[in-house]
């Protein structure tokens, strides 16, 4: 096996909030200014480490949601109403203050734009976030590869970096499939209901194709999800995971 | 340096000395692995212990649970951050599986359905550190959570309690598993908070 990561120490080291954008209401987008980013893989994460006065730190780990060539570092948060960080980090951090972060982490959950094959990528809420870097660096590297996107979204309203999804949709090689599973604004012509065998044997390359397949999201439906796949024959060792945690 | 605005919200309930640094405690039991769960019954599941042995051994499932079993109640700690606490598992200790072994083995590479490895010291699966677990909290251990089997080698962060277990292979060389390979740390003490290669 390659050894992909860096293995240099991976040191804590300040970034600065440039700015704090609305993705959805439950949603921000941190962009940062991380001095002497090593830079990074798409689909790979951070640690973010937050100390109170007293001493007391908390660490969370994030996607990172930028391309390893955007110039800036960002970061997209999902507000967990009772959460200790996300709700800080979506409702309080704003343009100036710094925040502690190291990585980049994770070298198995990654696209890069010298693989060949077609990807199925399969997001369940702020599991889209890896999935915006590596559709980000397809498009900054022209890949050939074929790319087909399958995003579950509760409503509209919530759907992640939905005009850059929506151009990105128009783009030869890439294919974006969003499903609303609790409601669907009128005259929506995209799917509706969770995500499931029939929608994934609809929607995703099919087995013979050996596609790479990237599954992102809260713990439940990247389950269902990989199971579902499995089921509809898909090598298991060709399934990467990353799982959120929650159960939603 | 303080950041600013933020003040935390630590679970009052919780002993900070059982909570090593960086991490905070769940009371959900979250799962982590890098694909989908295997699913294999207990009756085509198999334990092997190989490599610098004479002969390799085999349990089937039925034989490692006419073992002499044990319980335990440990705190386990997860990479990405969460640790539970009092979590109760139902098992066979390594020393039962290895008391019979002879061998020269100073590191062990163990290997699960799904192609998944992780490495050890040997020392550090045997006096009592480690069991092969088929139950947890009186249940037998459901797939998501590594059923039929796992490693649990609490003492470590959790990647290196291999779910899905099927053996482990004994080497006088240590040989970096699969998160070991991705920049975690060779050891992963999480007292030490060793979460990444140089930690
Ligand atoms: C590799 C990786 C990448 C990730 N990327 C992203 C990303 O890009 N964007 C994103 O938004 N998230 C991401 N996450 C999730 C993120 O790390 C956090 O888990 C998430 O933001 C919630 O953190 P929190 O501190 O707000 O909530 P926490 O305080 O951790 O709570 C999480 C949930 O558990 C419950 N809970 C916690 N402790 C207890 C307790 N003692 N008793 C009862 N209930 C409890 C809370 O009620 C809450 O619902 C990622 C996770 C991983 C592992």
């Amino acid at each position: 096996m390659e050894r992909t990561a860096v293995l240099g120490r991976l040191s804590w080291r300040f970034a600065t909030v440039l700015e704090v954008t609305a993705e959805t209401d439950q949603t921000h987008s941190i962009v940062l200014d991380a001095p002497d980013w090593p830079g990074h893989l798409a689909g790979q994460h951070v640690d973010v480490r937050l100390t109170a006065d007293d001493g007391y730190q908390a660490q969370r780990s994030y996607s990172i949601a930028s391309a390893p060539s955007d110039e800036q570092l960002v970061l997209t948060v999902e507000r967990l109403d009772d959460g200790e960080v996300s709700p800080y980090l979506v409702d309080e951090l704003r343009a100036g203050d710094r925040i502690e972060l190291r990585g980049p982490v994770g070298g198995y959950f990654v696209w890069r734009p010298t693989d060949a094959v077609p990807a199925l990528l399969v997001a369940g809420g702020s599991g889209i976030v890896p999935f915006r870097a590596m559709l980000r660096e397809h498009g900054a590297a022209m890949s050939a590869a074929p790319i087909r996107l399958l995003y579950s979204a509760r409503t509209f309203d919530q759907v992640i970096y939905r005009e850059e999804l929506l151009r990105l949709a128009a783009r030869d090689g890439i294919d974006v499939s969003i499903t609303l599973t609790r409601a669907q604004p009128a005259g929506w012509h995209g799917y509706t209901g969770r995500v499931d065998t029939a929608l994934l044997r609809q929607v995703s390359w099919p087995p013979e194709e050996h596609p790479a397949v990237y599954v992102c999201g809260p713990t439940g439906f990247v389950e269902a999800t990989a199971n579902a796949l499995v089921g509809l024959g898909h090598d298991p060792g060709r399934i990467r995971t990353e799982r959120f945690g929650g159960t939603s | 340096m303080v950041t600013r605005g933020f003040h935390g919200r630590r679970r009052a309930e919780v002993d900070p000395a059982r909570v090593p640094p960086g991490q905070y405690v769940t009371r959900d039991f979250p799962v982590l692995s890098a694909g989908p769960t295997p699913r294999r019954l207990a009756a085509d599941w198999t334990f092997t212990i190989r490599g610098a042995v004479d002969e390799p051994v085999v349990w089937s499932f039925y034989e490692l649970r006419a073992l002499p079993a044990t319980t335990i109640t440990t705190d386990i700690h997860c990479v990405t951050k969460w640790s539970k606490l009092d979590t109760q598992w139902r098992g066979v200790s390594l020393d039962t599986l290895l008391a019979d072994i002879d061998t020269s083995a100073d590191y062990a590479l163990a290997f699960s359905d799904g192609g998944y490895t992780t490495n050890l010291p040997l020392a550090d699966l045997t006096g009592g550190q480690a069991m092969i677990a088929y139950e947890y909290e009186g249940e037998p251990l459901t797939p998501e959570h590594g059923g039929p089997a796992r490693l649990l080698v609490p003492h470590l962060y959790f990647w290196k309690s291999a779910k899905w277990v099927r053996g482990i292979e004994l080497r006088d060389d240590d040989q970096p598993g699969f998160w070991e390979n991705y920049g975690y740390h060779n050891y992963g003490d999480p007292w030490k908070e060793q979460r990444y290669s140089g930690d």
